[in-house]
């Protein structure tokens, strides 16, 4: 349906497409149910669990900012319809988190979960092979508490909210379960290039 | 690859009934829906607009007038025919100033809805309940202190409300005959750019005093003195401070639900 005399006014063309729905957002805007967390390093621990509660690995800061740090350079879009170019990211990628614990055989699903409460699902699949990583820099500096920091996972392929902040460990899964937003109409896979914001879509 | 989960909020079309100037720079549009739907209060919609070249722009937009009462859907909630949207004018965007000037009665847009979970109240959520409003993140506040007066009139209810200056104020009269009308609802407001002459009130942004100061207002408001359910909603800047500020006057961390909106720096 052609709105009755809307032409748009695009602020910004962008230099590259950006997903249907999307507009460019220079800020970063900031999407969260409650307060910031904020996790002092000493208090930080991460862990990764199998499908039966089993424990797969467990790190301390020190621990974890020793595994093999990746960079990332890439577009972010939100739900909330703003996209961010270009953005730096700085981190383990699940793949050397893995290797790390000495996992072999990854369970279709996983359930990120958060320090508050947070969690998202994933298929384990969009983690691998370079897809996603637990970052601890953004643009060259540790991630600010209210962007998730001390660590945020970063899938920068699906909708951010599936990119948890604060994030506290991964639990593997045999089948798919909604996560957080997903229990409130978010969709279970969130494609922007889909436009899979919410349920049916 | 991933099966679907729960029921589908489709698009559909909205007749705009009504266009009330709120402010100078906020206007309420009275959407008349195509399928009216439930909701609760504290949801928002999202508006889609269509260039004729097939561009389009999407954006969210919280839902201000209160859920209907009771009814017959699945889930016991009534039906909403029409929803009031109020839109903040974003002098540089791209939506906000289609809706500010050339948005009337009678223009069709797409619509779909409604959205949001965990920034929601029902009468099964209780009371009391304290309201921290930053400019124009009034708008779902308004629609749970309205839905508030019809499905829970015996629980507590203080609004904060900080505006740059009293013009900025949306919905001051309703606000105020609200707190006037009903001896469980209180209203303040915290000016932080130019208050009125004379202003005895609050005129600095949200603080922890200023928190102590109204949770202590509310206690005597809600006859067992329990502590609140607070809702915060404005700018991100604005609400990162009020959230940590409830947390430094000890409010739990599980009794504060936050919505924000805007960039950071």
């Amino acid at each position: 349906m052609t709105t009755r005399g809307f032409f748009g006014r695009r602020r910004e063309a962008p230099p590259r497409p950006i997903p249907p729905g999307q507009y460019l957002e220079r800020g970063f805007p900031v999407l969260t149910a409650g307060p910031t967390q904020r996790i002092p390093l000493e208090q930080w621990q991460f862990s990764l669990v199998g499908v039966d509660g089993e424990p797969l690995g467990q790190w301390d800061w020190a621990q974890f900012c020793a595994l093999p740090q990746t960079e990332v350079f890439t577009d972010i879009h939100c739900v909330t319809k703003w996209s961010k170019l270009d953005t730096t990211w700085k981190g383990v990628t699940i793949d050397d988190l893995l290797a790390a614990a000495g996992v072999v055989n990854t369970p279709p699903y996983l359930m990120a979960f958060s320090y508050g409460g947070y969690t998202t699902n994933l298929p384990s699949w969009d983690v691998l092979g370079g897809r996603g990583m637990v970052a601890l820099e953004f643009d060259g500096k540790p991630i600010e508490a209210q962007h998730g920091g001390p660590a945020r996972l970063v899938v920068p392929h699906l909708y951010f909210w599936k990119s948890a902040k604060w994030l506290q460990g991964i639990r593997f899964m045999d089948a798919d379960r909604p996560g957080f937003w997903e229990q409130y109409g978010y969709h279970m896979y969130g494609d922007p290039w889909k436009e899979q914001r919410y349920w049916g879509d | 690859m991933t099966a679907d989960f729960g029921t589908p909020t489709p698009w559909q079309i909205a007749t705009v009934e009504r266009v009330v100037v709120e402010t100078y720079r906020a206007r309420t549009f009275s959407l008349r829906l195509a399928e009216p739907r439930s909701f609760r209060a504290g949801q928002h919609y999202d508006v889609r607009l269509t260039a004729p070249d097939g561009y389009q722009a999407q954006r969210s937009y919280s839902i201000a007038s209160p859920p209907p009462p009771d009814g017959s859907d699945a889930a016991g909630a009534g039906l909403a025919d029409v929803i009031d949207l109020t839109v903040e004018l974003i002098p540089d965007g791209e939506v906000s100033p289609y809706f500010h000037e050339v948005v009337q009665p009678g223009d069709a847009l797409e619509v779909r809805g409604p959205i949001g979970g965990p920034f929601t109240w029902g009468s099964d959520l209780g009371g009391p309940l304290l309201l921290l409003a930053g400019g124009s993140g009034i708008v779902p506040l308004r629609s749970i202190l309205a839905h508030r007066a019809t499905a829970a009139p015996d629980s507590a209810a203080l609004l904060l409300y900080s505006a740059r200056t009293p013009a900025d104020v949306i919905y001051r009269d309703w606000l105020d005959a609200q707190a006037q009308c009903a001896g469980k609802v209180a209203v303040r407001y915290a000016f932080t750019r130019r208050p009125p002459p004379l202003w005895d009130g609050y005129a600095r942004r949200i603080d922890p005093p200023m928190l102590s100061d109204c949770i202590a207002a509310l206690a005597h408001l809600d006859d067992a003195g329990r502590p609140p359910l607070c809702y915060a909603c404005g700018p991100t800047g604005f609400v990162e401070n009020a959230a940590d500020a409830l947390l430094s006057v000890g409010i739990s961390e599980t009794s504060i639900r936050t919505e924000r909106f805007g960039p950071t720096s």
